[in-house]
């Protein structure tokens, strides 16, 4: 008997709750169906007091304002989110080209959460309790709303960006033949280990092919060039030196050779020459090229 | 002495000794490599050594470190050495495991080995050519 009675005690307990939401939630919902248009427009003149999505035309945050508006209620009323990250998804990949940014998005999901909630407030003054039932309701929800149109956002972000650093990473870095034996190789873009590792095998592959014996390695368009980065080079270079060819590093900017001798990197192994006009005419030296007009003017 | 083809073979060229390596070498093979090669200098009166490893798709640090030592034991008794044929994986290999020859020079083929060898050891056997390529 006991054991039946504390079965059914707690099989009792969640169904007046449930019951409760199932509800309030309805209730709720069709308060917010009710007061949609007035809602909205308080919602967006909050947006515009609050200076935010100022990248997009008042039509377009109209449109905008309503979808999220209704999709909102919508996961009020069905609990769930499936087709709100669909549209969050969509919504970050139409916005984030124009420079929406991440607080932005946050910040009128969390308006148009202030927004509802005060409209309940309103309408439940004057019963407390209910009130507090309405919005024991309401908050998750929300707050789960919030939650999944921040995070499809970062994550549709975080693709494009990853996006952009693959195609960065796969601009192809060319090994160019500029005379017999002589090679140059521009670097562009960002160099982290993978990167280096493919440009080396390229390099050495190159060497072979054209049985190079000077490359010039030009690294004007390498924005950043630290410890590891200058690593990736030395090794580089003494890979080429192991199949005869010597190379000649150029295009360390006045800033970045300051960083490195700043932070102690050891690059007295390596032939460093300004600009990568010095290091064809070095390896032109090297390679006994002696380049002069046709007139005799102008000797190197 | 092993039966089956040869896993190495050291050609005398003039005054220049061309050592090719065929295949993989063990440890064992390595050091009799090496003691060949060296006994060889000294009765070729050698001036230089081409070690050509084309052949290897591989080279370990004992390797790397007997390549080394031949390179310094052949300088002891008179003769410049040279690596050549570093394929591209194996360079990026020891490269990346941090192993060097050290002091010894490397070319990317047997013609750059002797040419190498030429420009530093004027007169030698293989006559110059006329190409204007200085040693790197």
């Amino acid at each position: 008997m006991n054991g039946d009675e504390t079965s059914v005690t707690t099989a009792d307990l969640p169904a007046p709750d449930d019951a409760d939401g199932n509800q309030l939630l309805p209730q709720l919902v069709a308060h917010l169906r009710e007061h949609r248009t007035r809602l909205r427009h308080e919602w967006s003149q909050r947006i515009q007091q609050a200076g935010l999505l100022h990248a997009m035309t008042p039509q377009e945050m109209a449109a905008e304002t309503t979808s999220v508006y209704d999709n909102y209620v919508e996961v009020l009323e069905t609990g769930s989110v499936e087709a709100l990250q669909r549209y969050a998804r969509d919504l970050s990949e139409r916005i984030i080209p124009r420079g929406v940014e991440t607080h932005e998005v946050v910040g009128i999901v969390l308006l148009l959460r202030d927004v509802l909630a005060r409209s309940l407030f309103e309408k439940y003054q004057r019963d407390f309790a209910l009130l507090n039932r309405v919005l024991d309701a309401y908050e998750p929800a929300a707050n789960r709303i919030a939650n999944t149109v921040a995070v499809s956002f970062v994550d549709e972000r975080e693709r494009v960006i990853r996006q952009q650093q693959d195609s960065i990473r796969e601009l192809s870095t060319p090994v160019l033949p500029v005379r017999e034996r002589l090679l140059i190789l521009p670097i562009i873009g960002v160099l982290d280990s993978e990167r280096a590792r493919q440009l080396t095998e390229q390099l050495l592959t190159g060497i072979r092919t054209h049985r190079a014996k000077v490359v010039v390695i030009d690294i004007t368009g390498v924005p950043d060039v630290d410890e590891a980065v200058a690593n990736h080079l030395v090794q580089t270079v003494d890979a080429s030196r192991l199949m005869g060819a010597s190379v000649i590093i150029t295009g360390l900017s006045p800033d970045i050779a300051q960083t490195l001798v700043t932070i102690g990197v050891d690059l007295s192994k390596m032939d460093t020459i300004g600009d990568l006009q010095g290091g064809l005419e070095e390896a032109e030296r090297l390679l006994g090229y002696a380049v002069g007009r046709a007139d005799g003017s102008g000797v190197p | 002495m092993t039966s089956g083809p040869k896993l190495v073979s050291i050609l005398r060229q003039g005054s220049y000794l061309i050592a090719s390596i065929h295949t993989a070498l063990d440890d064992t093979q390595m050091d009799r490599f090496r003691e060949d090669l060296i006994e060889q200098i000294g009765r070729h009166r050698s001036r230089g050594v081409v070690i050509d490893v084309a052949a290897l798709d591989v080279l370990d640090s004992f390797g790397t470190r007997t390549l080394r030592t031949i390179g310094e034991v052949a300088r002891l008794r008179g003769a410049l050495t040279v690596v050549v044929g570093i394929q591209p994986d194996v360079a990026l290999a020891m490269v990346a495991l941090g192993m060097s020859t050290g002091a010894i020079a490397t070319a990317l083929d047997l013609e750059e080995g002797l040419e190498y060898l030429n420009g530093r050891l004027a007169g030698g056997a293989v006559s110059r050519p006329a190409g204007r390529v200085p040693p790197p």
